[in-house]
């Protein structure tokens, strides 16, 4: 479809693995703002199995509420004229499972690393990593292939002009697995070459009969470089070709759209190195969603990216209670409840993913479930994914063996100015209160950090409405996307509870006040309505609040509704292992921030 | 405005036409005809599965460079091989000191390489043939892939299954829905049945029937962690169907003790004794699969499968399964659709409707908290 030359309606759609989310975007006054917003269940599920029918129904409520005209039957209809139609339609996607890669390379800590790096960057879950020094057999590699059905291969291994026996065995390998694609059988597995060029041709001999074959550029052209970007864009390609195409409904919805439709990790990441690169700051980012859980992160200037997969609110519930354990959700709940009792709630939503909490008890236990989520996922992103990066990497020597023993972590929580919460658990919480401490409970962010949400989770509409129409996507995420909830204070230090940690001060316009936190503190203390404060937090003798320990900083924060939130509680954060102490500190905990009121 | 909305549901209906497409995992041969009648186990289509490779380093072996491997080979790329026969051979010096290989299995050269010296041998292959599944009729072949099999009775879908395919007959060793199935209740002369149940089953009643060699068992709850308990491990994402315990397991209605839903209940009574093809595979993602029990009937006629499902909405009247707490489990009618969203007692506002609960008492439920029960 071609693109209007001017713009003034645009129509995006996210669809989720549990929900299809429209938004309607309208030019008011000059300035791009959000309208109106509109969800449905995402209808990839019997008797539907057609996308399109979840987006024809958000679609739908966005009519109702804005009472403009933009569905003609079952077409969107384009270009807009007078109060019907809109001019620009975009859509994300992460329904139909992911996108699940199986990647291979030589060395294990090296281009089988990068190869990993490079599938993950481009939003795929990582079924498996084969290397030749993995400690495998020759034919339990060939099994493990056989018995994997992936969507896609990618293969990499050896620098440029290096030794090529080792990728072309792994070649052979492939070949002699002979594997089957996970969607369909009629078209062959797609396997991207990503290794030594001059191996291209041995590998074109063992495998374009039996796989479509494509060759990019080595992800590994030297020892020091990484070059990911074009094996991403190769993933990114195919997966629209092959893994979106096979999905109930994908063919339809593709050809209503203005531009290709981009997976929604790509397109939440893509605001996220936005506000980053705007503000010259480094920003944490979560998307939590029924089946994944994506971590971006721009620490230094570095963009990385990790997709936890089966870490999620709905399809993947489960498995954050298999991950983390019953006592790691159970310490986030004020109440008493029988594991069994806790086991079979996590079934029923994972088995009816598309449910929401009635009851407060309910709502709880969601809000506990996603707390161990977005730990495990944030725990994954600092310690396995840290050197992911954009477009291209240079590493020293020094650290290439670094590299081997785990590498370096580029998250610095002390240094980390800005979280953004993503995702229906946490933009749609209904108490910001509630988004903002799952996110403190889960980073345990140190020193100053500035919280927010994505209101009403728009950032993947605005991520891909940024590739076709930048100044309405950035226009929109100032004024309507980006809520900010307030700073977060968490000085870091020991210290008795109820001794001195640090004198919290608040400037702005609105007037100022002074708290002496204690040690063991969680609170939430109101900074009026002026939009930015200064914060000067002066910690005691053992504390540091970001300037080295006693040194006090002075730090221009956003201000949010709930204000300052000063968390005292301690890095890591300790919660009561007995029960009904730990029910006692939860309700004495929630009740300060009034976290769960009373309905009515 | 807005008088309907789409609300997925689970199917039970006594008289349906089901199509179930019957397809090879590799590319194969089709075994029967249009028009031909076949039984859950007639074969329909057969593949050969390619056997297991194993690898030799002719060049190691050899002491050769890996370029001379292919001027070495005593058998070549495609010719069979017997365990123990020689495949490779040095030259030697002046025909002396030669140096050889022998294959590791029997089985067919499958490639040289002169580029890393090895030589990969396939085991022959394994057959692969999958059955009708359905007692019924082939209505489609798809040449090379399968075939479509399609028949006219009952269909019950599950909400979460356990294990592959099975046939057998229905059996239902309860009186009302609200029944517990314990340990005791289960006796030998269960093998080879489907064991329709009500509410609950035990953890000792489910090993038992796997003990007397039960086909089946179908059953409106169970507890979650006794299926970890079973398996060995805990499901973390609802994909299901190669599992091996045994026996294939639907559950009808949730986790916890849940009464079976009437409707699912008395359609089961109704046809005790009677043949079933049951099939615990379940996929919560995309392309949905659900467990399932299918019944041929004996005649009459039937209403297409794909009619009585596609563009079905939510409306005043859908009798619908309340599935969230507080009314998990429960049965209601819609009795309207109000058109703002409303807030829930956790602070949260969605779209909701109003529900009749079958006590009769009127309750607020949000949309997404329910299942249309087909009919």
């Amino acid at each position: 479809m071609s693109l209007p030359t001017e713009t003034n309606v645009i129509l995006a759609t996210d669809c989720g693995s549990t929900t299809t989310k429209a938004i309607l975007i309208e030019r008011r006054d000059g300035a791009y703002r959000l309208v109106v917003r509109g969800e449905a269940p995402t209808t990839v599920e019997a008797p539907f199995e057609d996308v399109t029918r979840g987006v024809l129904n958000a679609v739908r409520e966005v009519e109702e509420q804005s009472g403009r005209e933009i569905l003609d039957g079952e077409r969107i209809v384009s270009p807009a004229e007078g109060g019907r139609g809109v001019d620009i339609y975009v859509s994300t996607s992460s329904a139909g499972g992911g996108l699940q890669m199986m990647v291979a390379g030589v060395v294990k800590s090296m281009t089988a690393e990068s190869a990993e790096r490079a599938a993950l960057g481009a939003g795929a879950i990582v079924m498996e990593t084969l290397a030749s020094n993995d400690g495998r057999l020759p034919h339990e590699r060939i099994e493990r292939i056989r018995q994997l059905r992936p969507d896609m291969i990618l293969l990499s291994g050896g620098v440029d002009g290096g030794t090529k026996s080792h990728v072309v065995e792994m070649a052979e390998l492939i070949a002699a697995a002979d594997p089957r694609p996970r969607l369909g059988s009629g078209y062959d597995l797609p396997v991207i070459y990503a290794g030594n060029a001059d191996a291209r041709e041995d590998i074109a001999r063992i495998l374009a009969d039996r796989t479509e074959l494509s060759r990019v550029d080595n992800l590994r052209p030297v020892l020091e470089a990484e070059n990911l970007g074009p094996a991403r864009e190769q993933i990114h390609t195919l997966f629209m070709e092959h893994v979106m195409a096979q999905a109930p409904g994908y063919g339809d919805l593709m050809a209503w759209t203005h531009v290709p439709i981009m997976p929604t990790p790509g397109a939440v990441g893509r605001m996220v190195r936005v506000v980053a690169e705007r503000n010259g700051i480094d920003v944490l980012g979560v998307d939590i969603g029924g089946a994944t859980t994506d971590v971006f992160s721009v620490f230094g200037g570095v963009f990385n990216r990790t997709v936890s997969a089966n870490l999620g609110m709905s399809y993947s519930i489960s498995n954050v209670l298999t991950e983390a354990g019953l006592e790691a959700i159970a310490r986030w709940l004020p109440f008493e409840i029988t594991d069994a009792d806790l086991k079979d709630r996590m079934g029923n939503k994972m088995i009816r993913p598309t449910s929401i909490p009635q009851t407060m008890e309910e709502l709880i236990i969601e809000q506990a479930v996603a707390r161990e989520a977005l730990r495990l996922a944030f725990e994954q992103h600092r310690n396995f994914a840290v050197e992911l990066k954009g477009v291209q990497q240079l590493r020293t020597i020094s650290d290439t063996f670094d590299q081997q023993t785990g590498g370096r972590t580029l998250v610095d929580l002390m240094n980390l100015d800005l979280i953004i919460g993503s995702g229906g658990v946490l933009s749609h919480a209904p108490g910001r209160a509630q988004a903002a401490l799952m996110m403190v409970d889960a980073f345990q962010p140190e020193g100053i950090t500035n919280l927010a949400v994505d209101s009403i989770f728009m950032m993947p509409h605005l991520g891909v409405l940024s590739t076709v129409h930048e100044t309405a996507a950035l226009e929109v995420f100032d004024r309507d996307c980006l809520v900010h909830l307030g700073p977060c204070v968490a000085p870091v230090g020991t210290g008795a509870p109820g001794s001195p940690c640090a004198t919290v001060r608040a400037r702005s316009d609105d007037g100022e006040w002074t708290h002496e936190a204690a040690v063991g503190e969680l609170a939430a203390i109101p900074a009026g309505e002026a939009e930015e404060i200064v914060l000067e937090v002066a910690p005691s003798r053992g504390f540091d609040a970001g300037a080295g320990r006693g040194v006090r900083v002075d730090r221009n924060v956003r201000n949010g509704p709930l204000g300052v939130i000063i968390d005292t509680r301690g890095r890591p954060l300790q919660r009561p292992k007995d029960a009904a102490v730990r029910v006692e500190t939860l309700q004495r905990e929630y009740r300060a921030l009034d976290l769960y009121p009373e309905p009515g | 405005m807005m008088a309907h909305a789409y609300t997925s549901g689970l199917r039970v209906s006594s008289r349906t036409v089901v199509a179930r497409t019957r397809r090879l995992p590799l590319s194969g041969q089709v075994l029967v005809n249009v028009g031909d009648q076949v039984r859950p186990d007639t074969v329909v289509a057969e593949t050969y599965l390619p056997g297991p490779v194993h690898n030799v380093n002719v060049a190691n072996a050899l002491a050769i460079a890996p370029d001379e491997v292919p001027g070495c080979m005593l058998r070549q790329r495609g010719e069979p091989v017997a365990k123990g026969e020689l495949i490779a051979e040095s030259k030697g010096i002046f025909g002396l000191f030669k140096s050889s290989v022998r294959s590791p299995e029997s089985g067919t050269i499958e490639m040289v390489s002169d580029v890393t010296g090895q030589v990969l041998i396939r085991e022959p292959s394994t057959p692969v043939r999958i059955n009708a599944y359905l007692d019924g009729t082939v209505t489609e072949t798809l040449p090379g892939e399968g075939v479509v099999v399609e028949t006219a009775g009952a269909c019950i879908q599950g909400i979460f299954g356990v294990g592959g395919e099975t046939h057998a007959p229905i059996c239902q060793i309860v009186q009302s829905p609200e029944d517990e199935v314990t340990g005791e209740m289960i006796d030998d002369r269960l093998r080879g049945m489907i064991v329709c149940c009500g509410s609950m089953i035990t953890l000792d009643a489910l090993r038992k029937l796997i003990e007397v060699g039960a086909s089946g068992v179908v059953v409106g709850g169970m507890r979650y962690h006794d299926i970890g308990d079973l398996l060995g491990y805990q499901i973390g994402v609802a994909v299901t169907g190669g599992e091996d315990i045994g026996l294939t397991m639907i559950v009808t209605e949730g986790f916890g003790r849940l009464p079976m839903a009437e409707r699912t209940f008395e359609l089961l009574r109704s046809l005790q004794d009677r043949e079933a093809s049951l099939s615990g595979a379940t996929q919560i993602r995309a392309g949905v699969i659900r467990p399932e029990i299918i019944i041929k009937s004996d005649g009459g006629e039937a209403t297409s499968d794909r009619a009585s499902t596609a563009g079905r909405g939510l409306e005043a009247g859908s009798l619908v399964r309340l599935i969230r707490e507080p009314w998990f489990g429960e049965l209601a009618t819609v009795a309207s659709l109000p058109e703002q969203p409303v807030r829930l007692p956790t602070g949260a506002f969605a779209r909701v409707l109003e529900a009749r609960r079958t006590n009769g008492t009127l309750v607020t439920v949000p949309r997404a908290n329910v299942e249309i029960v087909e009919t």
